[in-house]
Order: structure tokens, then sequence, then C-alpha cells
């Protein structure tokens, strides 16, 4: 008997009851669907990744990609996994029927995958980064491109990558270097270095479609000179038979902490053989391109930070029911049998502030993805259009705060289990390891807050700002007109109209021209927002936890897990939600403590 | 040739059972609930003899409350072709699902019946050996390998002592062991098709069958819980303490 490594009950109450999938299949799009199609779905992907995921997390993590006579050589399990994942149907599962896709909803597709991130996410690294390059290919993609490129990869016989990382050119993808030069017979040929390319080079598909960013010879300097173009490992004749080799040649693998089962590589393009690369969408207009499946990427990344943290949560819950040490205070006779760990309030604490974080995020995540399905299929065009605004400023938000605090679950994690918890006889360690990537990659933390002050914030003349803070205030009214909920709503609104008077605050020194000031302290008001997003998801769960738990035909268990939504609602906004109030104010001050800082001053 | 597949919702086999606070049963609320691993078997064995040529139509039939449809829409979802639900409340005894069965069989007149060796519920082992009394099959057991002929099928069955091989001329009974195939799961494109399969629905009564339960389950209760062993230093004292304490030597 397996831990368990994600709670059925609770994709059920995100899913069904707070978000309300099966309206969706109302609209034309998912009319095919039901409640039923959805619950069968996420059965299919929940028995997939028990059985072929989680099965080989450990051993992904112990035996890592190697390079044996310049091949890279990964266990057979992953690529079982995989294949069994895209025999399921899930690698298309979104896609329109036409080319051979489920219409799945965007929402459901995501709480698919949250079964297999929890279980393995150096396994379903490949499957998602091949799902966002056939998306970005089926929006910018020629149709000879779809057929001989997108047709493959949904068939699971393709993998896909994202070339975007060079040496100089990390966070700053302006100074891409990749060089790409129009050949006479209309293709481009590529030069230059990648790194960090995860699933870069491997044996385990017929074929690999790397979407790289470049520069056209002659193009402008910075972010507005780069196209995107298709680079294949084997070359693919118009009918689709594969071809030679490309010159996209692995020249080394990367060794890391965590995240072991997904190959990470160093590649080398048009070195020693010339590398053909297809322009990808228009010219100069590759960073938008790669955007597109940049921005789902991001969704991606902070569901596999709730993930990890959620199966850490699990791990240690279950752990804490199990081990027996100590007695508790009232106690005093050494001869009593020792007590479960989880009679100990520290551990309760460490239990519950886990669960604030990873259930507060699956939510926020899961709202996300269903604005993805709303973005396109809401049936009025402001029910698109506020979708996509509120999708927009809430990205850098679900990318950052759940790969922070869900590392943060993973680490608590870890206490609980005590020494245990510090060995690799236990999941909790290779957790936090893998986990500890997503502050870095997809954009750094960093880089997510100045992208959410310094962009997103004002965007659409504060539009979208505007229709978050009127979101979260329409559940901080409905709040405060119960009861029993009222202090809590009155609490979420006054974080709220903190963050509209330090946002104004911090406008007001961009307007000096005072622009570093204004941006210093993007990391504390990316964690404000944060933590804002989070009670506000953290409240809707707790107001329908309540209305459901006045049911009296409820069973024990259902009663106990509303009576624990409620409980963690009330922890989050006692323990974590006071916190933004010393952030506004830090942020207000235009404090310049670590601005000012000189480098020999450290 | 149709086949009839039994399939029975069971608690899934992942999770941890726990016995009701009053004692009546086991905690079934808000627990996983899956098709029985052995039934999985039953309905990969008869869609491998559909598409061998073997058998032309796959007929998933459940018995119990109506959440069984979602057993059978699991069947259909791996492939088979229709439902039949025996649709009732009432817990049901070996015995009477053997009956329902029975009456199906003869309203369907399938030339096979697949049915998992037992059930992990309640571990009866029963039903198919007395369906095939009920109407007077032919029956294979514990079936970890299946031959089908035009009149008969050839069974490999897992006994005690090893591997018995049986024959038995068709229409018969056979329930599957563990080893018999490896179930596939079900596919995004199977479950989409799965809705559109039919399923029938009868009450018990509608088939002349009485389910009225003949045992009465007077208390479940949690196994006791097993003593840590004890570390002997040598054989010898090993021996002495089987001879003298446990006596079995
Ligand atoms: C395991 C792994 C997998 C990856 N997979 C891929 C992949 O498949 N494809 C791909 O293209 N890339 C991939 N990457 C690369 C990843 O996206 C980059 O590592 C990331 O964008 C950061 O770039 P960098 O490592 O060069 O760090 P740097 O950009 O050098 O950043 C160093 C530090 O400086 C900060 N910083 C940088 N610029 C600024 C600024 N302007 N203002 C404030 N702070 C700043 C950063 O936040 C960071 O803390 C992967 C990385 C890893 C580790």
């Amino acid at each position: 008997m397996s831990v368990p490594f994600i709670n059925p009950r609770d994709v059920r109450f995100v899913l069904h009851e707070l978000l309300g999938a099966e309206e969706l299949a109302l609209r034309p799009r998912f009319a095919a669907h039901d409640r039923e199609t959805f619950d069968a779905a996420i059965e299919v992907a929940h028995d997939l990744a028990r059985d072929l995921f989680l099965n080989h997390n450990r051993a992904s993590d112990e035996r890592e990609p190697r390079l044996v006579e310049g091949r890279v050589e990964i266990i057979p399990e992953v690529k079982a996994a995989i294949d069994a994942f895209s025999a399921a149907g899930f690698l298309a599962a979104h896609m329109d029927a036409e080319h051979g896709g489920q219409q799945m909803p965007w929402l459901v597709s995501v709480a698919c995958m949250a079964h297999f991130q929890a279980a393995n996410v150096g396994t379903i690294a490949y499957p998602f980064l091949t799902m966002a390059a056939a998306n970005c290919l089926n929006a910018f993609g020629t149709p000879a491109q779809k057929a001989r490129f997108m047709t493959p990869m949904l068939e699971g016989r393709y993998y896909g990558t994202m070339m975007l990382t060079e040496p100089q050119a990390g966070s700053s993808l302006s100074d891409i270097a990749t060089r790409a030069e129009l050949g006479e017979d209309g293709r481009y040929r590529l030069t230059g270095t990648k790194i960090f390319i995860s699933g870069g080079d491997h044996e385990m598909a017929e074929n690999i479609v790397h979407l790289v960013l470049a520069r056209i010879a002659g193009a402008p300097a910075g972010a507005k000179g780069l196209s995107l173009f298709a680079v294949p490992r084997f070359l693919v004749d118009a009918d689709g038979t594969l071809g030679p080799r490309n010159g996209v040649v692995l020249a080394g693998l990367i060794h890391k902490m965590g995240y072991r089962g997904t190959v990470s590589t160093i590649i080398k393009l048009g070195e020693a053989a010339e590398c053909v690369g297809e322009l990808v969408g228009p010219v100069h207009q590759g960073l938008a391109c790669m955007f597109h499946m940049m921005n789902e990427a991001r969704i991606g990344v902070g569901m596999g930070a709730i993930m990890l943290g959620y199966a850490g949560y699990l791990a240690s819950l279950d752990y804490a029911r199990n081990r027996s040490q100590g007695r508790l205070p009232q106690e005093k006779d050494p001869a009593k049998n020792q007590t479960p760990i989880i009679g100990h309030a520290d551990i309760k604490r460490m239990l519950l502030a886990q669960k604030s974080y990873v259930e507060g995020a699956f939510a926020l995540g899961l709202y996300c993805a269903r604005l993805v399905d709303d973005k396109a299929t809401a049936p009025e065009e402001q029910g698109r259009r506020e979708a996509a605004l509120l999708l927009d400023i809430l990205t850098p938000i679900v990318k950052a705060w759940p790969s922070d605090w869900c590392l943060e679950a993973n680490r608590l994690a870890i206490q609980i289990h005590g020494g245990y918890g510090y060995t690799r006889d236990f999941p909790v360690e290779q957790h936090y390891r893998d986990n500890r990537l997503n502050p870095i990659h997809e954009g750094t933390n960093g880089i997510q807050a100045l992208d959410l002050l310094g962009r997103k914030v004002s965007m659409a003349h504060g539009e979208a700002f505007e229709l978050l803070l009127r979101e979260i205030l329409v559940t901080a009214m409905t709040a405060s007109l119960r009861a029993s909920l009222s202090t809590l709503g009155v609490a979420l609104a006054e974080a709220a109209s903190d963050l509209r008077a330090t946002t104004e605050a911090l406008h007001a020194a961009r307007d000096k021209g005072e622009v570093e000031r204004f941006l210093a302290n993007a990391a504390i008001y990316l964690e404000m927002a944060g933590h804002i997003a989070i009670a506000w998801m953290w409240l809707k769960q707790a107001l329908l936890a309540e209305e459901e738990a006045a049911d009296l035909g409820l069973s024990s268990s259902d009663r106990a897990f509303y009576a624990g939504k409620l409980a963690a609602c009330r922890y989050f906004f006692a323990w974590e939600l006071p916190k933004t109030r010393a952030q506004g104010e830090l942020l207000r001050s235009l404090d310049t403590s670590c601005l000012l800082m000189e480098d020999a001053m450290f | 040739m149709k086949i009839l597949v039994p399939v029975k919702r069971v608690v899934d086999a992942n999770i941890k059972v726990r016995v009701k606070a009053d004692g009546t049963g086991v905690e079934t609320q808000n627990v996983k609930m899956s098709m029985n691993p052995f039934c999985e078997i039953a309905v990969e064995e008869a869609l491998r003899l559909k598409e061998a040529g073997k058998a032309t139509e796959i007929i998933a039939v459940s018995c119990g409350p109506v959440q069984c449809q979602e057993t059978i829409r699991t069947a259909l979802a791996m492939g088979a072709d229709r439902g039949v639900l025996v649709e009732t409340d009432v817990p049901l005894e070996p015995l009477a699902i053997a009956k329902l069965l029975k009456a199906v069989a003869e309203k369907e007149q399938p030339g096979l019946i697949l049915l998992g060796k037992q059930a992990i519920d309640n571990d009866c082992n029963q039903t198919g050996q007395m369906l095939s009394a009920l109407l007077g099959w032919g029956q294979a057991t514990f079936v970890s390998k299946l031959a089908v002929e035009a009149d008969h099928v050839e069974a490999t069955r897992e006994v005690d002592g090893g591997l018995e091989v049986v024959k038995a001329r068709l229409p018969a009974v056979v329930t599957v062991d563990l080893r018999l195939n490896e179930p596939r799961y079900a596919s995004l494109p199977n479950i989409m098709k799965a809705k559109k399969k039919p399923i029938e629905i009868f009450k018990p009564e509608a088939l002349g069958v009485d389910v009225t339960p003949r045992v009465i389950v007077l208390k479940v209760v949690e196994p006791a819980k097993r003593n840590a062993g004890v570390k002997v230093p040598d054989v010898a004292t090993l021996v002495a303490k089987l001879r003298t304490e446990a006596k079995v030597i």
C-alpha cells in the first residue's frame, strides 16, 4: 500500500464544487463531455500516475540519465510511462478533434497532469515540454509544419523542447546570440550554443523537435530581433519521412540537485555539421510566439511546485500518523505508550501550514487553468476579455508563489520526519530537491516579480489589476455578510485595499522618475500579492465548505473534510495574511536598504 | 460468439480499508471505488479474444447499486461493447449474484462467461462456480492461460501442486487468475466512445430473482495487531523455542 500522493477528495472539491467544471460542458467546444468523462479522465490519470510514474520516481533520481558512448541513457521505465501516457490519449487531450484530440477543457487537462506531477515530475517533464511545443506549433506553425512536426508529437512519436537559454543569456533573453542565416533554399542555418535544455537529447523518441530562439542575420539587437525556429534532430521530408541527422548536437550533460529524471543538456547548433531550422511564426516575433508557450508553461511550473508540495504534505501526514514519539505535556507517566507524533501541537502546526500552502495554491492553480478555458470559450466577449486579463496578472503569481511556499511546505515535511526525513529512505528529501528548481526556471522568481510590478500591474491602464481587486473584493464582501466569516471577509478587504495603496505609492515613485526604487523591492510585492491571492482562494473555499457542512446527511469523512477546509482558512488568515501588513508598510516606505548597498560593503 | 463479463465494484486495491466505527462493515464513504482487479483481467481477456477474432461482442454486467454503472463504464472504456446493470441496494451474496447472472446469461446467450476468480472485498471465490452449476455449463477456474477453440476451451489452471490443463465444452464459465494477462488502462478516446455505448438496467424482480440475504453479519472488527517478534541468539534457541513454546516441532 503506497503512501498517497494526491488527495482525490480535494481534486473533486476544487474541480467540481469550487470551479464548477461541469458548467464548461455547456459550451459548444466541450459539448461531448460531462462530469462522467471528466471524472473518468481523472481516474485514468490517477491510476497511470500511481502505477507507471510513481513506481520509478526514486530510481530516476538514483540512476540519473548518463552519457554512454555519446548517447544519453535513460532508465527504461521512463519511456514505458510516457508511452502509456500517450496511448491513454493525454498528449492530445485538450486538442481539437481534427488533430485527434478530445477537446477536453484545459481545467480538466491540468487537473489530470497534476497527478503525474505529484507522482514523478522528472518523467512527466518530457510530455509536458512536448505538449507545450505542440501548442506553440498549433498557434503559429504552417499547415505543413503542423503535419510534419505537431502531429507526430501528439502521437507520442516525436518529443519537443524549448531552447532559449544561452550561457550569456539566461534571464536576459534579449542577449540571445544564436544566429540564423537564410539560405537560398528558403531554409535557415543556425549557429550557437544553448544551455540547460531539458530533454535536449536522448534516444527515447523517433525525433526531437526543438523550438529555438535565434537572431536572423541583420536583425535588430534586443528582444525585438529574435525569431522562433523549429529545429528537428533528424530532418523531416515533406511527406514526413525522416532524413539525415541535423547539426544539433549534444555537447554535454548537466548534473543537478534534483529533477534528475529530466535530462539537462548543453547543445551546439551548426558547429560540426549544418543545422537547418524552419521559421515558425513571423520574423522578429519569436519571443512573443515563445511566450505563448511560456505562459502556459509558467502555470505548469506553478502546478509542478504545488504538486510536489502536496505530495510532501501527504507523505508527512502519513508519517505523523504512524510514528510514535514522546508523550503529550499533560502525560507524566513514562510507562504509558508513546503518542503518534500527530498529537503534538508543533507537528500539527507544521501540517496545517503545509495544508494551507498546498491546498490554497492548488485552488489558485486550477482557477488559472479555468481562466485559460474562459479566455477562449466564455460565452460573452466581456467574459473572455476579463479572463485574459486576470490570467495575465495572475501568471507571475501562480508561477512564483507556489515555487517559494510549496517548497517551504517540503521543508516542513522533512522536519516532521525528523532524522528519517533527511535520509533517502523517505520521499520527502527528493521532493525538496526536485522542487528547488521551480523558483529558478521558466523565469526566476526575481524576474516574475519584475514582470508583475513592472508590467502586469499597469498593463491595459491598470485594468487587470483593478479586475483582480474587484474579484477579491466580491469574495470578501460575501464573507463579511456572513456572521461566521465576517472578520475574515473584512481582513481580506483590508489587505486588498492595502495592496492598492501600496501599488499607488510605488507608481508615484515611478512617475517621479525613481524607477530603480520603484522596482527594487518587487520580490516583496509579489509575495504580498501572492499571499492575498491565496487568502482569497481560502476564503472562497471556506464559504463553500461552510455551506456544504450545513448538510445534515454528510458522512463523517466529508464533515471532517469541510471542517479541515475551514480550519486551514482560519489558519492562513491568522498566521499568514497579517504578514502582508508589514510587507505593505515596507514597500510604501520605498525602503532602500538593499538598493543602496554597494559592492564593497558586503 | 458473445462473451459476458461480470464486473464488480469494490474498494480500490490501493486503499487501506478501515472498519466503520459502529462495526457494521468497512468504510466505503469517500473511498475510491474501482473495478475488482480480477474482473479487469477478465475484461482484458475478453478484449483480446475479440481482437483475435474469436468473439464478436463483449457485454459487461454488474449487480449492485446505481454507482456500479461507473464500473461498467470503465469496462466500456477499456473496450467492451455494451453494459447490463442489475440494480439493487440490497447487499448481494455470491448465490444471489450467480442467480442474477444466470438470468442475464439466459437472455444474452453468450458462448463464454469470463469472471474474476474472486473479488477482493469479500474474497468469497464462489460466484463463478455457483453460476456454472446453476447453468449446467462446464467450468474452468483459476485460469492463467486460455485457448478458445470452435466448440471448447482449453484452460490452464493454477492449482496447489502446479498447473493443470482442462478442456471444457462451450458454452462455459471461466474464472481468471492473476497471471492470465495484464489489463490495459482506459484511454480518453475510449472514454468518449464509452459514453455512447448503451447500458441496460434491470431490477432483480424483473429477472425473477430473490436476492434477500441469507447471512447476517454480526460484527466486523479490525484484525488483531500482530505483536513484534523476538530475536533469538542462535539456532539452538530457536529449535528449543519451537519445541517447547510454540510446540510445532
Ligand atoms: C533544471 C533546469 C532546466 C531548465 N530547462 C530549460 C529549458 O528547457 N530551456 C531553456 O531555454 N532554459 C532552461 N533552463 C534555464 C532557465 O530558464 C534559466 O536558468 C533561468 O532563466 C535563469 O537564467 P540563468 O541561470 O542564466 O541565471 P541568471 O539570469 O544569471 O540569474 C542569476 C540571478 O540573477 C537574477 N537576475 C538576473 N537578471 C536580473 C534582473 N534584470 N533583475 C533582477 N535580478 C536579476 C536572477 O533572478 C537570479 O537570481 C533550465 C534551467 C534549469 C536549472
